[in-house]
């Protein structure tokens, strides 16, 4: 075959073209001469050809049958056809291409190449032109390290290939000028990128450690960004330097103390929450208020995370509070008053702290907020004296009502900040005894021009007169709100003195389904009118006198906590059994119950159900009842499922069992826990079903259970 | 990826603005006038990268003028304050001694050789002594001015 006609032959042939059919005429022509020529794998005009090519994709024309051959002039050795090929390959491929794979399997290739050229940089001597303060062309081997850093993403071959030369450009560089540290620094974050061995991602880090002792404030912004970006992976590496990254806090300049700020977030943990915590609240006390929210609520999360105590908890968020309480977001209030609600034992400190707190400084409102709260709920608690934790102060009723009173008035008050208090003042009236004075108060506020004061006021002022009887009921202590978030009963439990979070481990225990077609099984088997399904508790609606707060704080409260058992498995994290189950104290509910007596509801065929009882506080409507499944034959049971159903007038909930295997030979038990609600005081009764695998069979069988104890339900 | 090369005066005055991604006339007005409100509130002695946006600023105060550049997350500052002082070095190199008059008075040259060193936002040529021929080479072809006015348009 003759020697295919050169580019510029092509070209002008083409523009002597004078209509766009001839044009096209001999582009038809060309293609197809290149192609017969690509067929034969002719070497020596491959180049040529896709040039040629190229130029006819730029007048429009199709040309994907020459990628393939792109591909082959990138391997070969020749720089003309080098530069073709890499040509080729820019204009005719995107990512959708399969040839774009094999050229990137190519390029893979270059690698030992690409590290040769590396090593002649730096092993070189000195070339003038290239050089910056005395480093070989330091763009070009920065250039270099970022492709290799793309090349051995992911790529355990290139990255093993690249191992010796980035720890010999790492040791070598000269780090006095700053153009060694740029190269070192793109060499840091090619370690980090590649599938390094570990000793490389030491001296990676090691590397950053040095950046950060480093003078020079523009290395020490790099390496904290940097050890940012790391810290996930490499913690515990990082954590060596954690305290020169909290002497940067310190720092004199904006970005470098925000960049420590973030890093000092990243690296707490359960052992060194206390001392970071201390430098952490000197920070927020000296720094710019633009950091202030951040850093505030990041200190909350920090808390909540790894408190060692519940009193340290308190502490730190009195401390932010105290000194940050302006700029604390929004939502952290209602996050706050759930955590006091839930350290019970730490009411009476709590209160007489934050009282301490409202006597010095009442301008800054999310403490205002919390501390009314807190003053409305715990008020009794104030005045009788009873902190343990430090030196209880003697304040009167009269003093309590003088401040809320001075909260209501105040111009710094923001109009949130005295409903709150009003709400206080009202919820004493049940504590306190100067019932007459808060009468008072509150019917003054009954013509306030605030909307939502004169609300509150008038149905206060209602609850004084014409529902005085239902005074004390509603007013009384809120119960233990469990947090919808999915850390709460874990965090519940970690705050309580360091006990074992392994139990609580978030193990999700299957969210308990009770589908509507088991429920009403049982509700066919059994026939009667007088059953109901198992449902969720729905908090009896309080009337809306109780402050807007309070209704949110209610309307999130669910009595129970659980998941509702329609077919719909919510969110909602059900109270697992374990907190009840095996742990010594039960934070969560006053053992008033106490002497409730244990009984036997079901034994036959081997398998023994037993009661306890427990009575949730405050609501003493609620019985909480655990049962205790044992297994006395010699087989286990399998797929174990406890169902209940209770008359009309009760309202039940099943929460998810322990498992459902029942091991055999009272080996072990599984325990469920069933919240009954009996607003009405009757007789407790109950059907129950129970169904399992028992030596290869299922079995079911039902019962009715009806000797509760009359403790259970009076 | 550099996303723009800004130079401005310590008054705010812009020098030179190279661009080099699309942005609307717009856009580029309310870069340089962000950009530089930013800068010239530092104090002297602070770092010398800032976070704007998605971007991260990189400037470098040289005598009376600032440099300042945009680059994108994936880039190296310390080199980026190399480049920076490479530019001033080439500049220097072609103007002997180089000060603001120079740039203020002579800016497309200033233009041309930041052409020949950075092209597309990366750094194309990294030797000095081939910038400083291309730039004698692309000299010698202007015309003189008697040559200018005796040679016909087209």
């Amino acid at each position: 075959m003759p020697a295919p006609i050169r580019l510029r032959e092509l070209i002008r042939t083409i523009r002597t073209a004078r209509t766009q059919a001839e044009e096209r005429e001999m582009i038809q022509k060309e293609c197809a001469a290149i192609r017969s020529s690509f067929r034969e794998e002719d070497n020596t005009y491959r180049c040529r050809n896709v040039a040629k090519l190229l130029y006819m994709h730029m007048l429009g024309y199709p040309a994907h049958f020459g990628q393939l051959e792109c591909l082959k002039l990138i391997a070969s050795q020749k720089f003309t056809d080098k530069r073709i090929g890499y040509l080729g390959a820019m204009l005719l491929l995107d990512e959708r291409q399969d040839v774009h794979l094999l050229m990137t399997n190519c390029i893979k290739k270059l690698v030992p190449q690409l590290v040769r050229i590396l090593k002649n940089l730096i092993m070189s001597g000195y070339s003038p032109e290239h050089d910056v303060s005395g480093i070989s062309d330091p763009f070009l081997q920065v250039r270099i390290l970022r492709l290799l850093r793309i090349l051995g993403k992911g790529d355990d071959d290139s990255s093993e290939a690249m191992n010796d030369i980035l720890a010999q450009v790492a040791t070598n560089t000269e780090t006095s000028k700053n153009v060694g540290n740029a190269i070192l620094y793109e060499t840091v974050l090619t370690i980090m990128d590649i599938k390094s061995e570990s000793g490389l991602r030491v001296l990676a880090i090691n590397i950053l450690g040095r950046f950060l002792l480093n003078n020079d404030k523009n290395i020490r912004y790099v390496a904290l960004t940097s050890l940012l970006k790391t810290v996930q992976t490499d913690h515990n590496a990082v954590q060596r330097h954690r305290s020169t990254i909290v002497d940067c806090l310190k720092d004199l300049d904006v970005s470098i103390k925000r960049r420590a700020m973030e890093l000092s977030f990243a690296l707490v943990n359960g052992n060194n929450i206390r001392g970071m915590m201390k430098e952490l609240l000197y920070f927020l006390d000296s720094c710019d208020p633009d950091f202030k929210a951040d850093c505030a609520s990041g200190i909350f999360l920090a808390a909540e995370k790894y408190a060692p105590s519940k009193r340290w908890h308190i502490d730190t968020i009195m401390r932010v509070l105290t000194t940050a309480g302006s700029y604390v977001r929004d939502d952290s209030v209602p996050n706050l008053i759930q955590l006091i609600t839930n350290s019970v034992e730490m009411h009476a400190y709590t209160v007489q702290r934050l009282y301490k707190a409202l006597l010095d400084d009442i301008s800054q409102q999310p403490l205002v907020q919390v501390a009314s709260w807190c003053i409305g709920e715990y008020g009794d608690l104030l005045v009788s004296g009873q902190c343990e934790e430090e030196e209880p102060i003697q304040v009167s009723e009269d003093e309590v009502l003088d401040v809320l009173e001075g909260l209501l008035v105040s111009n710094l008050s923001a109009p949130v900040t005295r409903g709150y208090s009003l709400t206080a003042i009202m919820k004493l009236s049940t504590r306190f005894s100067s019932v007459n004075r808060i009468k008072k108060v509150v019917s003054i506020y009954g013509s306030s021009i605030d909307v939502e004061l004169q609300q509150r006021a008038v149905e206060y002022n209602a609850l004084f007169k014409k529902y005085d009887h239902m005074r004390p009921a509603l007013l009384e202590r809120m119960p233990i709100m469990e947090k919808t978030a999915t850390n709460g009963p874990a965090e519940i439990v970690q705050t309580n003195g360091e006990t074992d979070s392994t139990i609580l481990d978030t193990k999700h225990l299957p969210s308990i389904i009770q589908p509507a077609s088991q429920v009403n099984d049982l509700l066919d088997l059994l026939g009667g009118n007088d059953v109901v399904p198992v449902i969720q508790t729905a908090v009896p609606t309080k009337p809306a006198s109780a402050g807007g707060e309070l209704l949110d704080l209610l309307g999130d409260l669910s009595l129970t906590g659980g998941p509702t058992p329609t077919p719909a498995p919510s969110v909602t994290l059900s109270q697992p059994p374990f907190l009840l189950d095996g742990l010594a104290s039960q934070p969560l509910f006053n053992d008033i119950a106490a002497g409730i007596p244990p009984m036997t509801a079901y034994n036959k065929n081997g398998i023994k159900i037993e009661f306890t009882f427990e009575r949730a506080n405050p609501n003493p409507n609620i019985a909480v009842i655990t049962i205790h499944a044992t297994n006395s034959t010699e087989a286990d049971m399998t797929e174990f499922v406890f169902q209940a159903a209770v008359p009309k007038t009760f309202q039940l909930q099943l929460l998810s069992p322990s498992s459902n295997v029942v091991p055999a030979l009272n080996q072990g038990s599984v325990t469920q826990v069933i919240r009954v609600l009996n607003p009405q005081k009757q007789q407790l009764r109950m059907r129950v079903k129970l169904t399992y695998t028992h030596k290869g069979s299922p079995v079911q069988d039902l019962a009715e259970v009806n000797n509760f104890p009359p403790q259970s339900w009076q | 990826m550099m996303r723009f090369l800004l130079l401005f005066s310590r008054q705010g005055k812009l020098r030179l603005q190279k661009w080099f991604m699309a942005f609307s006339d717009r856009d580029k007005k309310k870069i340089i006038r962000d950009v530089t409100q930013m800068v010239l509130v530092r104090p002297p002695k602070s770092c010398n990268f800032l976070q704007w946006r998605d971007l991260k600023i990189v400037y470098r105060r040289y005598a009376s003028l600032y440099f300042c550049c945009g680059l994108e997350q994936g880039d190296n500052e310390l080199l980026t304050l190399e480049l920076l002082h490479r530019y001033v070095e080439l500049l220097d190199q072609y103007f002997g001694n180089v000060c603001e008059l120079d740039i203020i008075f002579n800016f497309e040259k200033a233009y041309f050789i930041l052409d020949e060193f950075i092209i597309g936002g990366e750094v194309q040529e990294t030797s000095k002594a081939s910038v400083a021929k291309s730039m004698e080479e692309a000299d010698s072809l202007q015309e003189t001015m008697e040559e200018y006015l005796n040679k016909p348009t087209y």
